[in-house]
């Protein structure tokens, strides 16, 4: 699948989730290598008064959204994969009145479960605000993957 | 707002066992609707059901990164009601698990402190709508609070 329809599909799925429209969220690219998306900086998440930082509940949910849809870069169709588990590893606090990038891969992918990681980063990626580690469910009926497409995918 | 106008706003709270001010002094907290509830010394969280928090728009449900943002916020309050916590504590690291659909529907939250020492605290946070024996979600997370 090309980048463009990658991209497309991102933004379908990223249309759909209300809450992602109410904090303004877009896909910055999408590629067989994984999902970036946009959190706006705005006053209204802030968490901290005292210097405006961004609270961690949008950062969770920013995590939690490109790890979800990352799945699109990895399966050749559609499917509902709610959120099992999600870790989020805090390495510096975000700077306030910068937007943040979310990135997310699927690293393993198996019929039932799929294997998340990402960061959240503002300028450099290699010096993320934090790290995220998320599993999640596969309900569509479509688990049967194309062998080879994934290491192991086609068993277990 | 700066520290000195926090930790009055906070003596205040605590004076007059009236935290409405300190929910509403965190726009992240306006913004996904938190409350509490006092109910004798314990204290319960609640995010009443609110359209602008949904993820899922087929079930409906609620985003889990909201559900998360507002257990995340349920402890940072509960660390500064119960725990002499003199400032927003800044989070080290979240871990949830989701383990049922949060409908949409009002959400409760209750945290227990494991434990606090002088510059990190561990706290878990259980999130149910239903019946608190039915978590939709559990969460674990350590806290700095040992400066502003």
């Amino acid at each position: 699948m090309n980048n463009n329809s990658l991209v497309q599909r991102a933004e379908r799925f990223l249309s759909a989730l209300r809450h992602c429209q109410v904090l303004g969220m877009t896909v910055e690219t999408a590629t067989e290598k994984g999902l970036t998306l946009r959190l706006p900086y705005s006053e209204k998440i802030i968490g901290n008064p005292e210097n405006g930082v961004i609270h961690g509940g949008a950062i969770t949910t920013l995590m939690d959204t490109t790890c979800g849809i990352s799945t699109v870069c990895f399966l050749p169709d559609f499917e509902v994969c709610p959120t099992l588990d999600l870790r989020i590893d805090y390495m510096h606090p975000a700077d306030p009145h910068k937007d943040i990038l979310g990135f997310a891969e699927c690293y393993r992918v198996t019929p039932t479960v799929i294997f998340t990681r990402g960061i959240a980063y503002q300028d450099d990626p290699e010096q993320p605000i934090a790290h995220a580690v998320g599993t999640f469910m596969r309900m569509g009926k479509s688990a049967n993957l194309k062998t080879g497409m994934f290491p192991g995918g086609n068993k277990a | 707002m700066t520290v000195e106008e926090f930790n009055a706003l906070l003596s205040d709270a605590h004076a007059r066992n009236d935290y409405t001010a300190l929910i509403d002094l965190v726009p992240y907290a306006r913004l996904i609707g938190i409350e509490c509830l006092r109910l004798g010394d314990d204290m319960v969280f609640r995010l009443p059901a609110q359209a602008d928090n949904i993820g899922n728009p087929v079930l409906p449900a609620l985003h889990g990164g909201v559900i998360a943002g507002f257990m995340e916020h349920a402890a940072h309050l509960h660390l500064l009601m119960f725990m002499g916590t003199q400032h927003l504590p800044k989070t080290i690291d979240f871990s949830v698990d989701y383990l049922r659909a949060g409908h949409y529907r009002d959400t409760f939250a209750q945290c227990q402190v494991w434990r606090q020492g002088r510059r990190v605290a561990n706290v878990a946070i259980t999130a149910w709508q239903t019946t608190r024996s039915e978590p939709i979600a559990t969460a674990r997370a350590h806290f700095k609070i040992d400066e502003p």
